[in-house]
């Protein structure tokens, strides 16, 4: 299972602060599960725009290219604005 | 040069002079100490008593991206001590939000590197900041100068 974690504005516009989804051969990529979620339509949308919402993959910062296996944690959230 | 690096995410504050006192007895031969403590703006337009800053973070990833900066840091210059503390939680105007800490032999180690710190942290270290101003609340959106400020660091051979 891929254990899905949604942060900040993020969070708030999906309503969803985390989720699992069925690891598959078919979600081999990040840039996968982003076509996957995003054709849930609304506001599930926004997690293909790569200025807006940023990927981490296993805690660290990811992009769309990065392989994923199963256990993998994938986290969804705005450009961080801490400090 | 070994250098101590101490990292924490809290909602309770921290005492500037108690880190200072911590850091100068465990630092290594500390010539210079640079602290900096980052605090939560009051808006002018709103009443203060209406403001209010929530912190959100990732919880399983904030440590590590903390300590990636902190070590970036040391790998780049010879500190003997590295200290971060992040608030986390709901906040007031006025209050300590971020405390960036470094001790070296000499004064620019110690200052260039708590600077570069703290241009990491705000762009790298995933904390998002909610703002409540009277009747409205607002994500704080990231900005474009810190995002430069960062970038500044790479292009930047000579520290």
């Amino acid at each position: 299972m891929y254990s899905i974690h949604y942060f900040a504005s993020v969070r708030e516009q999906l309503d969803c602060s985390e989720e699992s989804i069925e690891a598959t051969d078919a979600i081999a990529t990040v840039a996968d599960l982003v076509k996957l979620l995003a054709a849930r339509g609304g506001a599930w949308t926004m997690l293909a725009n790569r200025q807006q919402v940023l990927i981490a993959v296993n805690q660290a910062v990811s992009d769309h290219e990065q392989a994923l296996t199963g256990n993998d944690e994938i986290a969804f959230f705005p450009p961080m604005t801490g400090g | 040069m070994p250098t101590m690096i101490r990292i924490d995410v809290q909602a309770q504050d921290f005492d500037l002079a108690a880190e200072y006192a911590l850091i100068r007895d465990i630092a290594d031969n500390p010539g210079a100490i640079t602290i900096f403590s980052g605090l939560v703006r009051e808006l002018q337009d709103v009443a203060a008593e209406g403001q209010s800053l929530t912190l959100e973070h990732y919880p399983g990833m904030t440590q590590k991206a903390l300590r990636d900066i902190a070590e970036h840091a040391c790998d780049r210059w010879p500190l003997s001590v590295c200290r971060v503390i992040h608030r986390v939680g709901t906040l007031q105007p006025g209050d300590q939000i971020v405390l960036v800490a470094t001790a070296s032999l000499h004064r620019d180690a110690a200052f260039d590197a708590a600077r570069f710190i703290m241009d990491y942290l705000k762009t790298s270290a995933p904390f998002w900041k909610k703002q409540v101003a009277g009747d409205k609340d607002y994500w704080v959106e990231s900005r474009t100068s810190d995002h430069q400020a960062a970038a500044r660091w790479q292009d930047d051979n000579n520290s």
